[in-house]
């Protein structure tokens, strides 16, 4: 089959690969029909994560069907089933997936050592996303082999687009995920850090949710024009100072609620001149992630607000400004998201027409356009913010 | 063929078989080139500077090659990153600095002379290399690359914005575990 390969930093090939085989009788196989490059594959792209290794297969958003069902599956799904795969691998049965934590299944990272070395406890396999996390095969592929398919899946219905509910693995329930972290009220602003896929999501999500207001911040014009569609206000900080702006909107008080769906590549300006030094140690090795974002949420959130951290970081990150946080009383939710957790009320909202996630799609190729598509989308040329590939 | 990426490879995982067209272009491959070049350049000067120094009879001349090397190293790096553009142009200007230290060189009483204007010469093809990379490099990631678009149409909500806000207010987090 084909599949997109992670051959080193920013070296990404169309490759011909073997198939997947079943393994485990828990195992199905998906023929992929519709796959997407998420914004956090762009973190491995420039090898910000460790541990990945040439060879592997990129991609954490896919759906498809099943083509082929191991024999422990026990009638959860069957050859033919339409299904959207959650990026994170759950087994349904641990104490965390009993409690709906399902980012971190205890049962699916199959690096369980290396990963209890390097995060204290292992989180949950996921796919194409290093081996700290499982090194599984991900879904830029024409198959994929689903660890864990009795639990690891979304049924989708025929009635729906491709387009409609392949977001349902990871952007979508992340931005939401994201918002619902806020505890949103109707007198809230939510102030969202970053108008890529998960942004947009995450300003939908607190639409929907009831916030008084929603304020994107971003420095592209298109996604701001997205953001703006999706009902909220914009500012772009190349233009605007975010503390100010913020402060204008509230009353002078800070949005009690702010969402940071940008993550360790944070904007590297001289307007930000933290981001230069971040840049600098992160290229040294003396830090893995610019956490610009994180210090100005810090600043400008308002006592006991929430800050909530859907955005992925990788590993250390300095002058966090602990004291400010701790004295101003704030609230951090972070994590990978607990997909399967948020799934079946996301699938009847897209259902009963209240959302529609294909919006965010700006561009769809085929498979083999792939690593030039991982270019194109992390240079921001051709407005490109979603890429949703066709194996 | 064996891919050396197979040997990593768990039994169990795809292999990779044949491989196909990669996202690096040949101005990144370059860069990648000049990259490790300007490191290992970087590296010798810094740490043999006296070697230098003899090569090209440029005595007393030793803290300048290490700071050069200092700065070799810093664009080397730059250019492996994914701001390879702003590490070539470091490059070039850094190839100036390297002629007009090389030209001092030149003096008539220096027996290494011709060594110096071998060294010259090869510094100018760089040169002219890393002109062409850094201008490929700067050409191939711009932002202004393909069709400006604006999404002002694109909601996301088909019954319109006004009916979607608090439209899932009541929405809670799910109780009871909700694995499929």
């Amino acid at each position: 089959m084909r599949a997109l390969v992670w051959h080193g930093k920013e070296d990404i090939r169309c490759d011909t690969v073997t198939d997947p085989q079943i393994e485990d009788p828990r195992d199905a196989i998906v023929r992929v029909t519709s796959c997407a490059i998420c914004g956090s594959d762009l973190h491995l792209f420039h090898n910000f994560i460790p541990a990945m290794l040439p060879g592997d297969i990129m991609g954490h958003e896919m759906m498809g069907e099943v083509v082929e069902t191991g024999s422990g599956v026990n009638g959860a799904l069957k050859k033919g089933d339409r299904v959207v795969v959650p990026f994170t691998i759950i087994c349904g049965e641990c104490e965390q997936c009993r409690r709906g934590n399902f980012s971190v299944c205890e049962r699916s990272n199959r690096r369980k050592q290396l990963a209890d070395t390097v995060f204290g406890h292992a989180t949950a396999g996921l796919f194409g996303y290093t081996h700290l996390t499982g090194g599984y095969p991900g879904g830029q592929a024409e198959y994929v082999r689903v660890p864990f398919a009795d639990k690891t899946h979304i049924k989708v219905p025929d009635s729906l687009s491709d387009e409609q509910v392949l977001f349902l693995g990871d952007i979508f329930p992340t931005g939401w995920q994201a918002a619902m972290q806020c505890d949103i009220e109707p007198t809230d602003t939510v102030a969202v850090w970053g108008c890529g896929p998960v942004g947009q999501m995450a300003i939908r999500s607190a639409i929907l949710l009831g916030a008084q207001q929603v304020v994107a911040i971003d420095r592209l014009p298109e996604r701001l024009s997205m953001a703006e569609a999706g009902g909220a206000i914009t500012i772009n900080f190349e233009f605007d100072s975010v503390v100010e702006r913020l402060n204008e909107l509230t009353g002078g008080k800070g949005p009690q609620k702010c969402i940071d769906a940008t993550g360790l590549e944070s904007h590297v300006g001289l307007a930000q001149p933290d981001t230069l030094l971040d840049r600098a140690k992160q290229i040294m090795a003396l830090e893995n992630d610019r956490p610009h974002v994180l210090r100005e949420m810090i600043y400008v959130c308002r006592p006991a607000g929430i800050i909530s951290i859907p955005g992925v970081y990788s590993g250390l990150a300095d002058k966090i400004p602990m004291g400010m946080a701790m004295n101003k009383g704030l609230t951090f939710r972070m994590g990978q998201t607990h997909v399967n957790r948020w799934t079946a009320d996301l699938l009847r909202r897209i259902e009963e027409g209240q959302i529609d996630p294909s919006f965010v799609i700006t561009h769809t190729v085929g498979l083999e356009d792939g690593p030039e598509m991982y270019k194109v989308f992390r240079d921001k040329q051709d407005s490109c913010i979603k890429v949703v590939l066709k194996p | 063929m064996p891919y050396l990426a197979n040997l990593t490879r768990p039994a169990s995982d795809p292999r990779v078989l044949s491989s196909g067209p990669s996202s690096l272009g040949t101005a990144d491959r370059l860069a990648r080139m000049l990259g490790w070049f300007s490191i290992g350049l970087g590296t010798l000067e810094l740490v043999a500077p006296r070697a230098v120094e003899r090569l090209f009879g440029m005595k007393g001349r030793k803290r300048l090659i290490r700071a050069y090397g200092v700065r070799e190293i810093g664009a080397g790096v730059l250019s492996l990153a994914p701001e390879k553009d702003a590490g070539l142009w470091a490059r070039l200007a850094g190839d100036g600095l390297d002629l007009l230290a090389l030209a001092t060189a030149l003096r008539p009483g220096n027996r290494k002379r011709d060594k110096v204007g071998l060294a010259m010469a090869m510094v100018a093809g760089v040169a002219l290399l890393d002109y062409v990379t850094a201008q490929e490099a700067t050409t191939r990631h711009a932002r202004g690359n393909g069709v400006r678009r604006l999404y002002h149409d694109r909601s996301g909500f088909p019954r319109g914005l006004e009916n979607a806000r608090g439209a899932a207010k009541d929405a809670a987090r799910p109780a009871a575990p909700a694995a499929a």
